[in-house]
């Protein structure tokens, strides 16, 4: 049977269409599941980049820049700085120090879960785009 | 409320001002942004610093984790002076930036200048601000990170070699410092300044205490470039956008002097890092042959910029010779000099920077006539100059006296002969440009280049101010000489 060009890595393909969807799910455990377990945003956000590594790998830069550009990553890197900061402003206009999580919430404990639970999202966005962007940047001939 | 928040604000807003001007991306309204953001840095400095000299020290536990758990912000006199100058000179030089930068940087690029700029500034007053060892070394890298790439955005192509020999030595240094804390946290457990120095008396004989200091201080050498580690600063200084240099001139140099006297005053105390470290050995005859050799090395220069580059260095061998008396007149002339110096050293970059943007270069033996030309650039140049030398009424004569002074009251005339001897080479390396820049007239035979104006009012206003401010400081000594003679105090008391 002859292939054409595009059709030449079609097992790959198919196979990576299958385990994206699970490496963004897992990254999403584990970014989730920071605050009881082994796990946060700096692993979590890698997990979730690699994911786009993978695509990139496969079906070629070109399509993963139309799935996530370049721009769109430099919104995100800054989008989850501000998360994190915002945390902080957050927690300092309802009366406590910066990043004081106890006054997020009635109970302090509940506090904490939700402060720990922001910034780390922030980190995990920050990751992911940066981390995708450095792919980019390396892969990319420019 | 907003008065116990002072310390936290003083970080989160230059640091909330980079990422909205990634977002915000046009080049008019990030320089506005960081702008607003530094005007309120400044206030926000001038407040702690008022705050501090009337209620005492004040200590600002992050996220509600009290000091030895977790990060702590600790101002006292010290950092609340670091503070109040790195935000000023960030805040006059961004003014100065406006125009310069629309020249030297692509368009395109303008909101990443900015953001690093703020992420440079946040780092600075986190290394300044901080009570956490550790945490200097994060603020280190922040600032750090974000210099390399200011330093790259230079329009020449060498800005870059310049970026990337500095990315070695500054990493080269960041992780000696890195080094030190790690060692400093394996024989005391600590990480807490307040407590370190509460600790390193009983860890002292450990081997562990004497390697940290070993590494900080070479690490903290390299990255305050004292005289044999200040390869990279040349090259940085001259390739580097002259906005950049100007801001950097003023400050990174000085934030790392300030972590010098931080380690070895108030974390080992003077006895340990002066006494039995046998330090005044090392750092003294490194900071001698530091201003004598690199203000005779300043004469030479054929580039301005790398001629204060030089100039810098030896003045910085000023500052750390003023350190090693480890007294409190020696410690107060070091410290009116980090901001005397800081100052002067800005203004001039400043005035080279004019020179720059009407003619294009900073070749000191084609700049002859400019007094012609850009009158109120030179004079700004001749009277920051005159500061660099020492002449009286100028501050750099302030900080000049009060080191010879205390040298002497040390008992060590030979130093305070010695910095007279290399204020002769400055009047050489100073006095040299002005001569032609004033007294030379043109070459008749070189067509007169076009468009030869005084510069802008954006970049003239700034570099006015500092001027000002300068001869306010030089006139009426008292005012910074008081406030250093606190903070030397403070730092000979050690931790209460």
């Amino acid at each position: 049977m002859k292939l054409y060009r595009r059709q030449r890595h079609r097992v790959l393909q198919i196979v990576t269409k299958l385990i994206i969807p699970f490496v963004l799910l897992f990254a999403l455990y584990v970014q989730f599941h920071g605050d009881y377990g082994p796990g946060g945003g700096f692993q979590a956000g890698v997990i979730f980049a690699s994911a786009f590594v993978l695509h990139g790998l496969i079906f070629g830069l070109q399509r993963t820049r139309q799935v996530i550009t370049p721009s769109m990553l430099r919104v995100l890197m800054a989008l989850g700085v501000l998360i994190y900061l915002g945390t902080g402003i957050v927690s300092m206009l309802l009366g406590g120090n910066l990043l004081d999580y106890d006054f997020l919430a009635h109970d302090p404990k509940h506090g904490q879960h939700w402060g720990i639970f922001a910034v780390e999202l922030g980190v995990g966005v920050t990751v992911t785009a940066v981390m995708i962007s450095l792919f980019y940047s390396f892969a990319s001939k420019r | 409320m907003i008065a116990d928040q002072l310390p936290a604000l003083q970080i989160v807003i230059p640091m909330l001002a980079a990422p909205l001007c990634v977002l915000v991306k046009r080049s008019n309204a990030c320089w506005a942004i960081a702008l607003v953001a530094n005007v309120l840095v400044v206030i926000n400095a001038f407040a702690l610093l008022h705050q501090v000299r009337t209620d005492g020290v004040i200590r600002y536990a992050l996220g509600g984790w009290a000091a030895p758990t977790g990060i702590e912000y600790y101002v006292d006199t010290m950092n609340a002076i670091m503070l109040l100058l790195v935000s000023f000179i960030s805040c006059v030089t961004l003014v100065f930036a406006y125009t310069s930068v629309k020249k030297t940087v692509v368009t395109g690029k303008h909101y990443l200048f900015y953001a690093a700029w703020m992420l440079c500034l946040t780092g600075l007053l986190g290394i300044s601000i901080t009570g956490d060892a550790f945490n200097v070394f994060v603020f280190l890298e922040i600032s750090s990170l974000a210099t390399y790439m200011l330093l790259a955005f230079g329009s020449d192509r060498r800005a870059l070699t310049a970026s990337f020999r500095y990315l070695i030595m500054g990493s080269v240094g960041a992780s000696f410092i890195l080094i030190g804390i790690g060692f400093l946290y394996a024989a005391t457990g600590a990480l807490n300044m307040v407590d370190l120095a509460q600790r390193i008396p009983d860890a002292e004989s450990q081997r562990a205490v004497l390697v940290a200091f070993s590494f900080l201080t070479i690490g903290l050498m390299i990255k305050a470039a004292v005289f044999p580690l200040h390869g990279w600063l040349a090259n940085a200084y001259q390739h580097a956008p002259i906005a950049v240099t100007a801001f950097l001139a003023g400050t990174a140099t000085k934030v790392s002097l300030y972590v010098l006297l931080r380690f070895f005053f108030s974390i080992f105390g003077p006895n340990y890092s002066f006494g039995a470290m046998l330090l005044n050995v090392v750092l003294l005859p490194a900071a001698i042959v530091g201003f004598l050799l690199l203000s005779l090395v300043a004469i030479f220069q054929t580039d301005l910029r790398r001629m204060l580059a030089y100039s810098s260095v030896a003045q910085i061998g000023y500052i750390v010779a003023a350190f090693c008396l480890a007294t409190q007149s020696g410690l107060t002339a070091g410290i009116v000099h980090i901001i005397n110096h800081g100052i002067i050293k800005t203004a001039l970059f400043m005035s080279v920077g004019c020179i720059i943007y009407r003619v294009g270069h900073a070749h000191i033996g084609s700049l002859d006539n400019l007094m012609k030309k850009m009158p109120l650039t030179v004079t700004a140049f001749i009277i920051s100059g005159l500061g660099l030398i020492g002449v009286p009424l100028t501050v750099g004569f302030i900080s000049k006296f009060s080191l010879i002074g205390a040298s002497l009251e040390r008992g060590w005339w030979m130093v305070g002969a010695l910095v007279l001897v290399s204020s002769l080479f400055a009047i050489v390396y100073v006095g040299r440009v002005v001569e032609i820049m004033v007294f030379r007239s043109s070459r008749t035979d070189t067509p007169e280049p076009t468009g030869m104006r005084e510069a802008p009012m954006s970049m003239l206003v700034p570099m006015y101010v500092l001027i000002g401010i300068s001869l306010w400081f030089g006139i009426s000594g008292s005012t910074t000489l008081s406030v250093a003679s606190e903070a030397a105090a403070a730092l000979l008391g050690g931790y209460q």
